[in-house]
């Protein structure tokens, strides 16, 4: 059997979609599951005082709690408030509730939820690009923050832009023919996922359980953080 | 029609398509296709006319039909051989439906068909002498069309004889003095189903074998009819071959994306869509989407040449499109899953990489534990005297 | 056994009353086509086979064309259909097989479609026809 050598989009898409996924899914998979299997066994040190408030409530109200901007992170760094949240809330509405992902995540999980329009996530995705680009343009400009960055910072930026950018630019059809592009936004995806569990994006699942350990440590204390 | 002259291409060949019965090579030069059709009282008006659906035909625009009616007054005749080997007659059926017989059967007439094995009244051994014939005949002149896969060079061939030829040899013993090669049909032009995984019969795509003549691939589950012929009108009317994407389909046909041309694009872009084949947005005729529709990577001219003489398209009747024109379409995940959706099961990966991700976390954990415990254990009051002493 | 009239399926019409959206946008087309016609005198075709038409556009397209005063059929080849529209100088050619099934359908925005004026070669057959005639008599 002869068989070509030179690949062909149709090719590329299929490779991203079939064995590519499931190899980038299983990395992710593995390499969280490690990471946060660790950290919950691990635990915290045992606290022999009395306790003199509940360490749940005081978890579950500073994971909630947290999502409130203090007046003086606002005031000291404006800029990072409202730019990060809204791209992460555009990242977060594109990968959650637009139509093609949410068919994919009832394909793999088998659960669904409603879905949003696709002119709206549409908008939301540029708003999320902007914002994206913005935090960059801050990031170079901005001596402290310049200073602060490593390598792995341009890295992770890199690595969450490219899924949104190579989707506006699938989702347009900017890109041609359609499965270099669908094919494109998958591997961008893929390298995503690969890269998550070792970098500083495990924060995606870790801040939540950072935020519970600091309140539940508070909580117990009968403080509020 | 003209005149039903007896030498008339129309009165000659009736729908459904018929052999020229004998060889027709004249040592003299043939006639062009401008004088033929003159010679058969076919007037200026009916010329202008049978350019105007030739240009229909090749997807042209109408501003292209002065160009065609000179590249036709000059046209020569090619001779066609057609080969088919693993294939369901599908694309045979497909063409002969073609349901413009005045063009189409001009075309063909004035195309010369000379073997067809599944069209042909001859069988075997006479058959593929009518095949030696034409190609003697017409030596690095005709144009050769493909239906169907073939087991490979390497592969058992059995799976595929004619009159006890295997089809590679056939189609390489046909192929030396081809002008080009059309590749008619999905099967022909990238495997198709033959192909399909596991592809018991090693079988492969005409392009993965002719390596030193042009091929034209014009894909399809069957290809569209007007298709076939305006691939084959192009070649007669220009003589040269067209325009071809990264597949080496003609551009024409093949150039845009069924998505691109679907009247129900509209509601996609509006985020309008049925979810199942008899909910409110089916019956309301919005998107085929989330029903598995694989338009958007399918590149294909239903969406406007339309099938079964523009009645109708798949998608026009609630159906989500199969993509049937792109390679591995068979391959390439549930016919009514959506596009975004990966074949295979990777729901299954991921679980079992968690499990094992949550296994390994859970033992490195417990080892971290018991490195806290037993150092705890380990541990000893040290004095400030103590520390003094061993420095 | 019961009836084929039993079986409880009912044809529901064809979703006509949707509006795809694409008869406008030819309409506009038509518009360039024919201010380009009055300046420069450059006809135009436009290939309706080429069009995206869902269902029930080719018919509102022809509703909002409406039709004028002239028809005209020419036998050559089959029929060819001709009519002028409500706007003058917009013409619709049906192209017809010698089943009357169609071949094409274009519109032409011309002052006169190609298909009825004599094409070029036939006035000079014309007049040796007629040469011929006169000398027979």
């Amino acid at each position: 059997m002869i068989a070509s050598l030179e690949m062909t989009s149709m090719d590329f898409l299929m490779w991203t979609k079939g064995p590519l996924f499931q190899l980038a899914l299983t990395v992710f998979a593995l390499g969280m599951l490690v990471r946060l299997m660790e950290i919950f066994m691990l635990g915290r040190e045992h606290n022999y005082a009395l306790p003199r408030g509940s360490a749940v409530a005081g978890g579950l109200r500073t994971l909630y709690r947290r999502f409130y901007t203090d007046a003086g992170t606002f005031k000291s760094a404006p800029f990072d408030v409202v730019v990060g949240t809204l791209w992460h809330i555009g990242f977060i509405v594109a990968l959650l509730l637009f139509i093609p992902h949410v068919e994919l995540i009832k394909a793999t999980f088998g659960i669904a939820w409603p879905a949003l329009p696709n002119p709206v996530v549409d908008a939301i995705t540029v708003i999320t690009l902007l914002g994206l680009l913005a935090a960059l343009v801050h990031r170079l400009l901005h001596p402290v923050k310049r200073f602060l960055s490593t390598h792995e910072d341009y890295v992770i930026w890199a690595v969450t832009f490219l899924p949104v950018l190579t989707g506006y630019l699938a989702y347009h059809r900017i890109i041609n023919p359609y499965p270099l592009a669908l094919g494109l936004h998958i591997l961008t995806a893929e390298i995503f996922l690969v890269v998550l569990p070792f970098t500083k994006l495990t924060h995606i699942f870790t801040a939540w359980v950072a935020r519970y350990y600091n309140g539940a440590t508070f909580g117990r204390k009968g403080v509020q953080s | 029609m003209a005149s039903p002259h007896p030498e008339s291409p129309a009165g000659r060949l009736a729908p459904p398509l018929r052999l020229q019965s004998k060889p027709l090579r004249q040592p003299q030069p043939e006639p062009s296709l401008g004088e033929i059709l003159r010679r058969n009282g076919v007037s200026r008006r009916g010329f202008l006319k049978f350019c105007a659906a030739t240009a229909t035909l090749m997807a042209l625009p109408p501003s292209m039909v002065p160009a065609i009616a000179a590249a036709l007054e000059t046209a020569r005749r090619p001779s066609v051989i057609w080969l088919s080997f693993q294939e369901c007659t599908g694309c045979t059926e497909s063409l002969t439906r073609s349901v413009s017989p005045t063009v189409e059967n001009l075309i063909l007439d004035t195309i010369s068909l000379d073997y067809h094995h599944t069209l042909q009244a001859a069988a075997g051994e006479a058959a593929e002498h009518a095949r030696e014939e034409a190609m003697n005949a017409n030596q690095g002149q005709y144009i050769l069309v493909v239906d169907g896969s073939l087991p490979g060079p390497d592969a058992n061939p059995g799976y595929s004889t004619i009159a006890g030829i295997s089809n590679y040899e056939m189609l390489m013993d046909t192929v030396k003095g081809a002008a080009a090669v059309v590749a008619v049909g999905t099967c022909a032009a990238f495997g198709g189903l033959p192909k399909a995984d596991p592809n018991p019969s090693g079988a492969v795509a005409v392009q993965d074998l002719v390596k030193d003549k042009p091929v034209i691939n014009v894909s399809g589950c069957p290809p569209l009819p007007m298709v076939i012929t305006g691939v084959l009108a192009q070649f007669l009317t220009f003589g040269k071959l067209p325009e071809l994407d990264e597949y080496r389909r003609p551009l024409a046909f093949f150039g845009q994306a069924i998505h691109d041309r679907c009247y129900r694009r509209p509601f996609y872009d509006k985020g309008l869509f049925a979810e199942s084949f008899d909910d409110k947005g089916a019956k309301a005729g919005w998107c085929l989407y989330r029903l598995g529709c694989k338009g958007p990577m399918a590149y294909n001219a239903c969406a406007t040449m339309k099938w079964n003489s523009g009645a109708s398209w798949p998608i026009e009747s609630g159906a989500p499109c199969l993509g049937c024109s792109e390679p591995n379409f068979w391959d390439a995940g549930g016919f009514y899953d959506a596009l975004s959706v990966p074949p295979g099961r990777p729901g299954e990966a991921l679980l079992t990489a968690g499990a094992l991700g949550a296994a390994l976390g859970a033992a490195a954990g417990a080892l971290g534990r018991r490195k806290v415990k037993t150092a705890g254990l380990a541990h000893q009051a040290v004095t400030a005297d103590q520390l003094e002493q061993q420095l | 056994m019961t009836s084929l009239g039993d079986i409880p399926v009912t044809v529901i019409g064809p979703a006509t009353t949707l509006n795809f959206g694409n008869a406008l946008p030819v309409l506009s087309e038509v518009r360039q086509a024919l201010a380009r016609l009055m300046e420069t005198g450059e006809p135009a075709q436009i290939d309706l086979g080429a069009m995206p038409f869902g269902p029930g556009d080719e018919e509102r397209l022809m509703q909002l064309l409406g039709s004028g005063e002239v028809t005209a059929t020419v036998d050559a080849l089959g029929s060819t259909r001709i009519r002028e529209t409500a706007f003058g100088g917009v013409w619709i050619v049906e192209y017809l097989n010698a089943d009357e099934q169609r071949v094409g359908l274009h519109l032409e925005i011309d002052e006169v479609p190609r298909m009825l004026r004599p094409q070029p070669g036939d006035l000079a057959d014309a007049l040796a026809a007629i040469d011929a005639r006169l000398a027979e008599a």
